[in-house]
Order: C-alpha cells, then sequence, then structure tokens
C-alpha cells in the first residue's frame, strides 16, 4: 500500500506539550487559567443581530470576500481607531477566524524556500502554517530581559537574501508584550530597507493598557508591506463565531481571495451579522471588559509581587508570563506539578517556542474570584518548593 | 478616580479596600479617603444587601404603585412625595414623566397588607387623584444582577 499521507504534513511537529494537555483534559475539579479566550459572553446585542439574521432567513452564502456591509465596517473602524485608509472593496478579505487569514497569507505570498521570521514565545499556528506553505521557519527567540519585545538587531541577525515575511505577534499571546510606535518606526525601517513584508496579527489590538495599539502599517510607507489580521475572537468575545479580517493591498488580498473563494466559499453568514453589530455598537462592551481585564492584571502583578514572583509588567493581551527559573524545574515539570498538587491549570511557556522555558503563560480570562483562589494556591504552591 | 471607585462598589460593596486599591492601581488610603468624601457628601448613601427573597421561607410581597396627583401651588410635587415617602412601608418614591406623577414601591407580608395601606392611607391622602397596584409575581433581575444566574464556564480547560 502507498503511505497515504503527505510528506509535508508529517514534518510538521505535533505540539511538543501535547502530553500535559492530555494530562489536564483527564483532571476533573480543577481551577483553569489555562483559557486563550475571554470568559465574557458575547455582548447580548451582538448575539441578538446573529439571532435576527437567522429569523430573517439570512442562511445563504455571503460574497467570497464578505458582506459588503461588513467590509465598510471594517474599514470604517480601521479609520477611526488607527487612521489607516482601506478600499473596501479590494483591499478588505473577511476570514474564518483571524487563523485563516494567517494560512492564506502564507499560502498566496510563499514561494519554496522563502524564510519567514517568527519570534517566539508566540501563537502556535504561525511555524506550521508557514512550513505547509513550503517556507523555511526561521525562529527569533526573544528574550526576558527585554520583556518580549522585538528588538531591531534581532531581526538584523537573522535577515537573508530569502527571507520574505516578519511575523509581527503584537500584543503577543502568551507574554502580553506590545510595541510602542517609536520600536515599531525601527522595525519599519529594517524591513523597508531589507524589502521584507510584514504579517502583522493584531487580534489583541483592543486590549492594550499602556496607549492605544499602534499597527505597524500606520508607519509611513509601511502599509503596502503589511497585511493586518484582525478579527472579533478577542475583542468582542466572539471566538466561537469563527470571524477575522485580513487588509493588505489589492494584489496580495486577490491571491488570498482566490484560496478563500475555493478552501472556504466565505466566512459564516450569521457571524458576518452578528460583527456588523459588532463594529458600530459595540466600543462601549469593549471598553467595559478591558477595564475588567485590567483590575485583574493589577490584581495579579501585585499577587506576584507579594509571593516574590519574577514577572515582567505585560500592557497587553490578558495573559502574564511570571518567571518560575528559580524552582529550577522546566515549565512543563512545573506546570504538572502545580497541576497535580494544586489543580490549577496553566500553560508551560514551552508551548509557545522554546524561548518559553523557565515561564508560565497565566491567562486572566477568568473571574477575580477565581484568580484569587488561583492565586492562593499558587502561593502556597511556591512557598512548599521554596522551604524544601 | 471617584467613578471608578463608585462602579466597583455598586457591584460589590463589601470589597476588600486593599484589594480594591490594586485593581485600580491607587493607594488604599487614597481609596479609604475618596469613600469617606463621598459618604460625607451623600454621594454614597448607604450599603444595601440585594437579596432573593423568593429562597428564604419568608413571605414578602412587592408593589408598584403608580399614583395620579394634583401638583400644590408653590412646592409642586415634593410636598405630597415627603407625605408619602414618610411612610415606612414605602420603599421607593420616584417622580415619573409620562401617564401618571409618582411611582412607589412597596413591600409587605401579603397583598392583604398592602392592599389595605393602599385604600386606607395612600388614597385617601388629599391631592391624590388616583392610584394604580402592580404586584410583583416574580423578580428575574434585580440591580443589574440576574436571580437566578448559575452561570457556567463552557470553555474548554487549556486553549493555546
Amino acid at each position: 500500500m502507498k503511505n497515504p499521507l503527505s510528506e509535508n504534513i508529517i514534518k510538521i511537529k505535533p505540539s511538543g506539550i501535547r502530553r500535559f494537555f492530555d494530562l489536564v483534559s483527564e483532571m476533573k475539579d480543577v481551577i483553569s487559567l489555562g483559557v486563550g479566550e475571554p470568559d465574557f459572553d458575547t455582548p447580548w446585542h451582538i448575539r441578538e443581530e446573529g439571532i435576527y439574521s437567522l429569523e430573517k432567513g439570512k442562511t445563504f452564502y455571503t460574497s467570497n470576500s464578505g458582506l459588503k456591509e461588513l467590509k465598510q465596517e471594517i474599514a470604517t473602524f480601521l479609520k477611526r481607531t488607527q487612521n489607516l485608509t482601506y478600499n473596501y472593496e479590494k483591499e478588505i478579505l473577511v476570514t474564518v477566524g483571524g487563523s485563516e487569514a494567517i494560512d492564506l497569507a502564507f499560502r498566496a505570498m510563499i514561494n519554496n524556500g522563502d524564510e519567514v521570521l517568527i519570534p517566539q514565545p508566540s501563537y502556535v499556528s504561525y511555524e506550521p502554517c508557514a512550513i505547509l506553505a513550503g517556507a523555511k521557519p526561521v525562529i527569533i527567540n526573544l528574550k526576558a530581559e527585554n520583556n518580549f519585545k522585538l528588538k531591531p538587531n534581532e531581526i538584523l541577525e537573522h535577515i537573508t537574501e530569502k527571507t520574505k515575511i516578519l511575523v509581527l505577534p503584537f500584543p503577543n499571546n502568551p507574554t502580553g508584550s506590545i510595541l510602542e510606535r517609536k520600536e515599531l518606526e525601527k522595525i519599519a525601517q529594517i524591513c523597508i530597507e531589507n524589502d521584507i513584508y510584514v504579517l502583522s496579527d493584531e487580534i489583541y489590538s483592543a486590549l492594550t493598557y499602556k496607549e492605544k495599539h499602534v499597527s505597524i502599517a500606520e508607519i509611513s510607507e509601511m502599509q503596502d508591506r503589511t497585511i493586518l489580521i484582525n478579527g472579533f475572537s478577542k475583542a468582542y468575545a466572539m471566538t466561537g463565531w469563527r470571524l477575522g479580517y485580513a487588509c493588505a493591498s489589492q494584489n496580495i488580498i486577490e491571491q488570498m481571495t482566490k484560496i478563500h473563494q475555493f478552501a472556504i466559499m466565505c466566512a459564516p453568514t450569521t457571524s458576518q451579522y452578528a460583527a456588523i453589530e459588532a463594529l458600530r455598537n459595540g466600543d462601549k462592551d469593549v471598553e467595559a471588559m478591558r477595564e475588567s481585564y485590567n483590575q485583574r492584571r493589577r490584581f495579579l502583578l501585585n499577587a506576584f509581587k507579594e509571593m516574590q514572583l519574577e514577572c515582567f509588567e505585560p500592557h497587553g493581551a490578558f495573559y502574564v508570563f511570571p518567571c518560575i527559573k528559580e524552582f529550577g524545574m522546566t515549565s512543563e515539570d512545573f506546570a504538572t506539578k502545580f497541576l497535580m498538587e494544586e489543580k490549577v491549570a496553566t500553560v508551560p511557556g514551552t508551548a509557545f517556542g522554546e524561548s518559553g522555558e523557565g515561564f508560565l503563560r497565566i491567562s486572566y480570562a477568568y473571574s477575580l474570584d477565581t484568580l484569587k483562589t488561583a492565586m492562593e494556591r499558587l502561593s502556597n504552591f511556591i512557598t512548599k518548593l521554596r522551604t524544601k | 478616580m471617584r467613578n471608578e471607585i463608585l462602579a466597583a462598589i455598586e457591584k460589590n460593596s463589601r470589597i476588600d479596600l486593599k484589594e480594591l486599591a490594586v485593581i485600580l492601581g491607587k493607594e488604599e488610603i487614597e481609596i479609604i479617603n475618596e469613600i469617606t468624601s463621598m459618604e460625607k457628601e451623600g454621594i454614597i448613601c448607604g450599603y444595601h444587601t440585594l437579596i432573593n427573597w423568593e429562597k428564604t421561607s419568608l413571605e414578602k410581597v412587592t408593589a408598584l404603585i403608580e399614583v395620579r396627583v394634583t401638583p400644590q401651588r408653590g412646592q409642586g410635587f415634593d410636598k405630597i412625595a415627603e407625605r408619602i415617602y414618610k411612610y415606612p412601608e414605602v420603599n421607593a418614591v420616584y417622580l415619573i414623566s409620562g401617564g401618571y406623577d409618582l411611582l412607589l414601591t412597596i413591600e409587605g407580608k401579603s397583598l392583604k397588607e398592602i392592599s389595605s395601606f393602599v385604600s386606607y392611607k395612600l388614597s385617601t391622602l388629599e391631592y391624590v387623584l388616583s392610584t394604580a397596584t402592580h404586584f410583583i409575581l416574580k423578580k428575574y433581575k434585580d440591580h443589574g444582577t440576574i436571580l437566578s444566574n448559575e452561570h457556567e464556564d463552557f470553555r474548554e480547560v487549556i486553549i493555546p
């Protein structure tokens, strides 16, 4: 019999910490701080628009690139929040979550052997999607001493003639790190000088706690080099609706739309109607959720300070990334022991790349009460470890 | 800062002030001072408890009463409102725009207790033209809190 499998897919490593994930899923009565999605329900007025669209029988495909009204709202939103101008007919594509947009961008842009710069720790899908598109992923290991920000010299060290795309995953999952305008300007300059495109994954753009999010596309001469990816999951607590979008110059969006058209047809219709409402009337919801996250963020940082656990102050997303190196264990061992002894689930930093070793991702997409109990247990746990 | 404090304690008046200081990114002493000032200024008027009486063995009846009155020269509705809110059975009195003038909420042990209040005390007041009493059958949501709320976390335990 022929091998039924593609060599390309076999090359993709399964997640290194699958063992840990399996273990967690079998445990009962666990307090989880391991989830990368909001704890809020989608705001009711947004859900209602989804329901209305179903009642009215809007149950058909939309055009491949998405509802015209939604694309217009996305363009208006980007203009209003980031002063970016995109032509809604030619430069915006509505996708099945930000994830699909990441995949499409690689597939539309990569030639075999092109190199893609991927800073890590970062979300798990960039590397496999790049490989599947035929790219050679080049990992940039971000450093704790830089608060996991991407530094210009780190890019320069990894650039070759084959470098085509830089992935820019900020605000960052899992570290919560953000890049500010000055830092982006330096990165932009390198990209322009070395003719590199940027895949800017801005899915957490609504959740920053220091200054308003800045997109690298805002920096002069960068819009044409940037594939801006965003979506509704994190900002509007709409993960299950599976809706995101990509904005880029017409020639890129055209090719991405081609793949999307043949592989997906269109993003879910119900979700698109709900998303129009989210963009039109959802600002106050986002603001309220951001304020809640910010309170929890402050609570966790203070709790770490009290238990003297090292952690830099993250200004984005809904994660903190404390350092557990003092305990002389790997992240996975620490997370496993913490899970078994205190029944709290966290995610080992290594789930997001080797440079996450020695760190733990703790999500604060949980109520303050849950976080309080979890921090009591964490404090207990590390006190025990320290007295051993 | 006041609005942030009020937003937090309106939801949870028993919040630990040290914790409130942490989540708002302020010093505890600032929070205490602000709360004390707001109590003095009458911005914070009391600290109440939201109780779902249906879950207790106590019988309680709540009614909303619409009242139409004749306003008094020089004093508008205030004097009549005062006459009404002095009754301890009356929980709340609002001046309302629209089809009637005052809205009252009243709590009593039984339907009878409330109806006797309405017929013997309220409707016999001078200047009260008419009343309409609505008994509350079930409270679904009160003070922004869904009373039957058992919110389940449907999320997976771990998601990257």
